[in-house]
C-alpha cells in the first residue's frame, strides 16, 4: 500500500516517517518512534491504555489514523518526566499511593490525568473519577489511582496532601 | 556505643522487611513507561502471525483456500490443521487431560474457533490475509443450553470422541459429558435430609465470565535452526510449566526451549493455559526460520482464550428448626463449552470445589459435578481464584442467606450459630479438607460492630414500611458473606499439573558487598513480587530488601516453579523464600561461630546479625558475613552465601474473611446504588499491608463487576453477544464504589512465616457479599433467589416479575 509522510512533534522533538495511510497513530509511536510505553488493550476506544496528549486533548491513539496527526504535536508517558529526569508530580504521587499494579494502563492513566489537572487543577473526588472515566484500570479499583492524583494535585498546588478518611 | 550507633528500631527500618508498607520497586519503570512487555519486543526479521476465526459455532469445515490470501502483499504462509498434523500438532493436550483443536479439523466447535494461522511481514499484512482466506461451512445445529446438553437427541459435538466411554476423570454418561465428579457421603446426606426440619433446594447459576486483563494475550516464538534452540516470550503466569509442555508436544529437548514472561499486565487467571496462538506461532517459526509474534485483539480474548466459572449448581440445606445446618446436597452441571481446558490442578476436574461447607461446621455433605461439553469457547479458568473456590463460596453464601429466610432468622445470625468454632482448629470438613486455622467469630463480630449491622437492620426494617406504605421507590439490601478459602496448592500428596508436584522454589545468592539476589518461580503479572518477596528475605536475614534485586519469569535463570495463580505465590513460593534464607542464615551462622570464636549455640539473632548471648558487643552483621563467605570461611566449609529451596507445602492455607455491602435499588428503574462495602480479610501474616490493600481493592472491583453485569453471553444460534468492551462491563472509576478495608490476623500454623495469601480473597467473598444484597433487598417482596448478574435491567425485570413496578 502506498505510503504518506507524516511529521509531528513527539516530547518535544520532531519525527517523520512513513506510514500506510490505515496505520493507526498507536502503531506509529510504539512501532515506528519505538516508544512503547503507551499500551493498546481493546482497540475499541474503551480501555485508554493507549491514551497520549495531542494538541492540548486527551487522545486514545488506537482510534486515530497517524496521518490525521500530521503537525500535532503529542505528549506520551516517555515525556512526562521532569527535565531533570525526576518524576513527576503524577508519576511521584502514583507510586506513594500505591496506584497501579500491573503497569499496564499507568501511562494512559498518567496522560490523563496530568490534562485533567491541567483543565481543572484541583478536582473533587467526584471530578477525578469522571475525569478518568475512559481509562480503564483492572488491578487497582481505582480508589489509590484518585488518591494518586489528589497527592500530584495537592504537590503541584504546593499545598500538603491531605489522605482522606477512611 | 556513641550517639551515631543505630537503635534496634533504626535497624529494622531500615531492613523494610515484612509488615511494612514498603513502596513498589516496579513503580520506577512503569510509571516511566519502560516496562518490558510482550508486545514491546521487537526482534530483527520479526514476522507477525493472525488468525482466521469461525463466524459459527458448530459448521463442518469444507474447504479452506488460501490461493487469494497468498497473493497478498507480506504474506508469508497460511497455516492450516492438515499443516500441523505434518508435525503432529493439530491438537494440543489440555492440562484438564483434554485434547483441544490447535486449528479446526474437519469442524469448528465455538464461535471465533481458530481456523488458520496466516503469517506477515507486518500486522496489517497479516490483517489484510486472514480476511483473504476463503472458508467453506456447512452449519450444523448447535448446543448452547447446557440444560439440554445431554438430551439424548442432543447433536454430537466431539466426534473425535466417539466410542469413548471413559475420559480423563472416568466414565462418560453421553456422547457430550466430559466428567462426573462426586465427593462425600450420599447415604449419611440423603439421612440427613430425610431428618431435616427444614431444607431449602435452589438452582444457583454462576454465569460465564472472564478475566480479560488490560494485556491480552500475547507471545513471540523465536527458533534458531541452526542450534534448534527455541525461545518464548509470552504472557505466561507459569512459565516453567509452558516450557516443558512444549518439550513434551514439540518433541523439543527441553534445555532448547527458553520460556520468558517479561512484564505481564494482567493475568487474573486468563494466562495459565496454553492457547493455539502459542503453538502456531512456535510452528510458524520453526517454518520460516523468523521470530513471529502473536499478539491477541480484545475481541479474540474475550471469545476465544479462556472463560470463567459457567457452573450451575443446584443446592440443598438440611437444618435444625433452630437453625443448625445438618447437611448440605449440591448437584453441578458445569459447561466447559467445546474443550476441556479447565485449569486446575490436574486430578481435579473440579477443582477445590469441595470447600462448598464454606465456614461452617457441617456434618455431613455430597457433591456430584457434571461437566458437559457445548458449543461455546473452551476453558473454565481460575479467574482470580484458587480453582472453582469462588463458585463454591458463591454457592454456600447464596444458600445461608436463602436458609435464614426460610427460617426467618438473620442471616448474620446464622453464620455465628454455624460457624466452625476456633478450638476446632485444625478442622476435618466434610468433603475432605483440613482447615489450618480460622477465628471466625472474632471477624464476624468486628465486621458487625464497625458497620453498625443491627442499626443497618432497623434503617431497612422502617425503609420497607415507607416502601409499603408507598412513600419511597426504593429498596434497601444488606448483603453479607462470610468465606473461607482454599490457597496455596499444594501439597504434592493431592497437587500436581500434568505429573508435576505443585511445589514451587526459591534460589537467594548473597554477594560479596552483602547484596544480592533472589530467583523465585512464581511470576508477578501485578502482585509486586519484585518489592514483597524482598521483604521477606529482609527480615528472615537482615540484609535491606533495597539490596536484594528480584527476578521471576525466565526459566533459564529461576528454579523450576508451577506459577502465580490460584492465590499460591505466597503460600507456596513465599515459603520457599523464607527457607531458602534460613539456609543461608544457618551456614551465616556458623561462619559468625567461627569468627567471634564461640559455639553456634552460643549465638543470637538480632535484626542484621549474630550477637554472642551475654555480650552484646561482640556481633557480626551480615553483611560482615557476607564478606567473610567469600574470604574467611572455616576450614572445610565451601565458600560462597547461597541456597536453593524446593517447598513442598504440608497443607493448603485457609484465608477467610468477613464482608458486607449495603445497597439501594430503585424499583422502577433498577438502578442500584452501593452505599457502602466494607471487607475484612485475615490472610495470616501480613508481608505489606499497602499491596494487600491493593489487592483487595483490586479483587473486590472484579466482583463488583462480575456480580453486578460482567456476563460472557451467547444467543441462541451461539452467537457471543457480549464480545468487546462495548457489551461486556468493565468498571470505571465513576461506577466503582468506594472501598473499606479492616483485617484481622490468624498466622497459618504450618507455614514458615504464617502467611495465607490474599489476591483472591476479594473475588471469592465480593461476589456473594453484592449477590447477597440484591437478593436481601428484593426478599421481602417475595423472592429467594435472583440469578446474577444484576445489572439495572434485571433488577427491573426482578421487580416486575415480583409485582413491584407502579400499575
Amino acid at each position: 500500500m502506498a505510503k504518506t509522510h507524516v511529521t509531528m512533534k513527539v516530547n518535544g522533538a520532531e519525527v517523520e516517517g512513513l506510514v500506510e495511510p490505515r496505520t493507526l497513530l498507536v502503531h506509529f509511536i510504539r512501532e515506528n518512534l519505538q516508544l512503547t510505553g503507551t499500551h493498546i488493550g481493546c482497540e475499541t476506544t474503551h480501555c485508554g491504555a493507549c491514551t497520549v496528549d495531542l494538541d492540548g486533548m486527551s487522545v486514545k491513539s488506537c482510534t486515530i489514523f497517524a496521518v490525521q496527526a500530521e503537525g500535532a504535536s503529542i505528549t506520551t508517558i516517555e515525556g512526562v518526566a521532569n527535565a531533570d529526569g525526576t518524576l513527576s508530580a503524577l508519576q511521584e504521587g502514583f507510586r506513594m499511593m500505591h496506584g497501579l499494579q500491573c503497569g499496564f494502563c499507568t501511562p494512559g492513566m498518567i496522560l490523563r490525568a496530568q490534562r485533567l489537572l491541567q483543565e481543572n487543577p484541583s478536582p473533587t473526588e467526584a471530578e477525578i473519577r469522571m475525569g478518568i472515566s475512559g481509562n480503564i484500570c483492572r488491578c487497582t479499583g481505582y480508589q489509590n489511582i484518585v488518591k494518586a492524583i489528589q497527592y500530584a494535585a495537592a504537590k503541584i498546588n504546593g499545598v500538603q496532601y491531605q489522605e482522606a478518611a477512611e | 556505643m556513641n550517639d551515631m550507633t543505630p537503635t534496634r528500631e533504626q535497624r529494622e527500618a531500615k531492613l523494610e522487611g515484612m509488615g511494612c508498607k514498603r513502596k513498589r520497586v516496579e513503580d520506577a519503570r512503569f510509571t516511566q513507561g519502560k516496562g518490558n512487555y510482550v508486545d514491546d519486543l521487537k526482534l530483527p526479521g520479526m514476522l507477525h502471525g493472525d488468525f482466521v476465526r469461525s463466524p459459527h459455532a458448530h459448521a463442518r469445515v469444507k474447504s479452506i483456500n488460501s490461493e487469494a490470501a497468498m497473493k497478498i502483499p507480506g504474506v508469508l504462509a497460511v497455516i492450516t490443521a492438515e499443516t500441523l498434523k505434518t508435525v503432529n500438532l493439530a491438537w494440543m493436550p489440555t492440562l484438564a487431560g483434554d485434547v483441544q483443536m490447535v486449528l479446526a479439523d474437519g469442524k469448528v466447535l465455538f464461535q471465533n474457533q481458530e481456523v488458520a494461522f496466516v503469517v506477515a511481514t507486518d500486522r496489517y499484512a497479516a490483517d489484510d490475509g486472514i480476511n483473504a482466506v476463503e472458508v467453506e461451512y456447512e452449519p450444523l445445529p448447535v448446543v448452547i443450553d447446557p440444560f439440554h446438553a445431554m438430551d439424548a437427541d442432543a447433536p454430537v459435538l466431539r466426534e473425535d470422541l466417539a466410542g469413548k466411554t471413559t475420559g480423563a476423570h472416568g466414565p462418560r454418561k453421553h456422547h457430550n459429558h466430559v466428567f462426573e465428579w462426586t465427593v462425600g457421603d450420599k447415604d449419611l446426606t440423603d439421612a440427613a435430609f430425610r431428618k431435616a426440619d427444614v431444607t431449602i433446594k435452589e438452582m444457583i447459576s454462576y454465569h460465564r465470565t472472564h478475566p480479560s486483563p488490560l494485556e491480552t494475550c500475547q507471545c513471540v516464538c523465536s527458533f534458531d535452526k541452526i542450534s534448534g534452540e527455541l525461545s518464548i516470550w509470552g504472557t505466561f503466569q507459569a512459565p516453567h510449566v509452558i516450557r516443558t509442555v512444549v518439550a513434551l508436544i514439540a518433541k523439543i529437548p527441553e534445555q532448547k526451549i527458553h520460556v520468558i514472561s517479561p512484564d505481564v499486565g494482567g493475568g487474573f487467571g486468563n494466562k495459565v493455559g496454553a492457547y493455539p496462538g502459542y503453538i502456531c506461532a512456535a510452528v510458524a517459526s520453526i517454518v520460516t526460520g523468523k521470530p513471529v509474534k502473536w499478539v491477541e485483539d480484545r475481541i479474540e480474548n474475550l471469545t476465544a482464550t479462556s472463560f470463567a466459572r459457567d457452573y450451575h449448581m443446584t443446592t440443598e440445606l438440611a437444618a435444625t428448626k433452630d437453625g443448625k445446618v445438618t447437611g448440605l446436597r449440591v448437584h453441578v452441571l458445569a459447561d466447559h463449552g467445546a474443550f476441556d481446558a479447565c485449569a486446575d490442578p490436574s486430578k481435579w476436574p473440579a477443582g477445590f470445589f469441595n470447600i462448598v461447607t464454606g465456614s461452617y461446621d457441617i456434618p455431613t455433605a455430597h457433591v456430584s459435578v457434571d461437566g458437559i461439553y457445548t458449543n461455546k469457547a473452551p476453558g473454565g479458568v481460575a479467574y482470580r481464584c484458587s480453582f472453582r473456590v469462588t463458585e463454591a463460596a458463591y454457592c454456600i453464601e447464596r444458600g445461608m442467606d436463602i436458609l435464614a429466610q426460610k427460617l426467618g432468622m438473620d442471616p448474620a445470625e446464622l453464620r455465628l450459630k454455624n460457624f466452625i468454632k476456633a478450638e476446632q482448629f485444625p478442622y476435618h470438613s466434610a468433603l475432605g479438607w483440613e482447615y489450618d486455622s480460622g477465628d471466625y467469630h472474632t471477624a464476624m463480630k468486628k465486621m458487625m460492630e464497625s458497620v453498625d449491622y443491627a442499626g443497618l437492620r432497623r434503617e431497612q426494617a422502617s425503609l420497607r414500611e415507607a416502601f409499603k406504605r408507598g412513600e419511597t421507590r426504593e429498596i434497601m439490601g444488606v448483603g453479607v458473606s462470610f468465606f473461607t478459602e482454599i490457597v496455596g496448592a499444594g501439597p504434592s500428596k493431592n497437587c500436581d499439573i500434568l505429573g508435576i508436584a505443585m511445589f514451587d522454589s526459591c534460589e537467594i545468592r548473597l554477594h560479596p558487598t552483602g547484596a544480592g539476589i533472589a530467583r523465585v518461580g512464581s511470576k508477578s503479572t501485578g502482585q509486586g513480587h519484585e518489592t514483597t518477596w524482598a521483604q521477606i528475605i529482609a527480615t528472615e536475614i537482615g540484609i535491606p530488601a533495597d539490596d536484594i534485586k528480584i527476578e521471576e519469569g525466565n526459566t533459564d535463570t529461576a528454579p523450576y516453579g508451577l506459577g502465580t495463580y490460584g492465590s499460591r505465590s505466597t503460600p507456596v513460593a513465599g515459603a520457599a523464600i523464607a527457607m531458602a534464607a534460613r539456609k543461608i542464615k544457618a551456614k551465616a551462622q556458623m561462619i559468625a561461630a567461627w569468627l567471634l570464636e564461640v559455639h553456634e549455640d552460643d549465638l543470637e539473632w538480632d535484626i542484621d546479625g549474630f550477637r554472642v548471648k551475654g555480650l552484646p558487643e561482640k556481633f557480626k552483621s551480615m553483611k560482615d558475613l557476607c564478606w567473610a563467605a567469600y574470604h574467611a570461611v572455616p576450614p572445610g566449609m565451601e565458600p560462597g552465601l547461597e541456597a536453593v529451596s524446593y517447598y513442598d507445602p504440608p497443607n493448603m492455607t485457609y484465608p477467610f474473611g468477613a464482608y458486607i455491602c449495603v445497597m439501594n435499588i430503585d424499583v422502577d428503574t433498577g438502578v442500584y446504588k452501593i452505599r457502602r462495602f466494607y471487607a475484612l480479610d485475615d490472610c495470616g501474616t501480613r508481608i505489606n499491608p499497602m499491596i494487600i490493600e491493593g489487592q483487595i481493592h483490586g479483587g473486590l472491583t472484579e466482583a463488583f463487576a462480575i456480580a453486578m453485569g460482567q456476563e460472557i453471553r451467547y444467543d441462541d444460534a451461539g452467537n457471543v453477544v457480549t464480545g468487546s468492551f462495548m457489551d461486556f462491563f468493565m468498571p470505571t472509576a465513576v461506577e466503582t464504589p468506594h472501598w473499606e478495608t479492616d483485617f484481622t490476623v490468624t498466622p497459618s500454623p504450618h507455614h514458615p512465616i504464617g502467611a495465607k495469601g490474599v489476591g483472591e480473597s476479594p473475588n471469592v467473598g465480593g461476589v456473594p457479599a453484592f449477590s447477597n444484597a440484591v437478593n436481601d433487598a428484593f426478599s421481602f417482596l417475595g423472592s429467594t433467589h435472583i440469578q446474577m448478574p444484576h445489572d439495572f435491567w434485571r433488577n427491573w425485570q426482578a421487580a416486575k416479575n415480583l409485582g413491584a413496578l407502579a400499575a
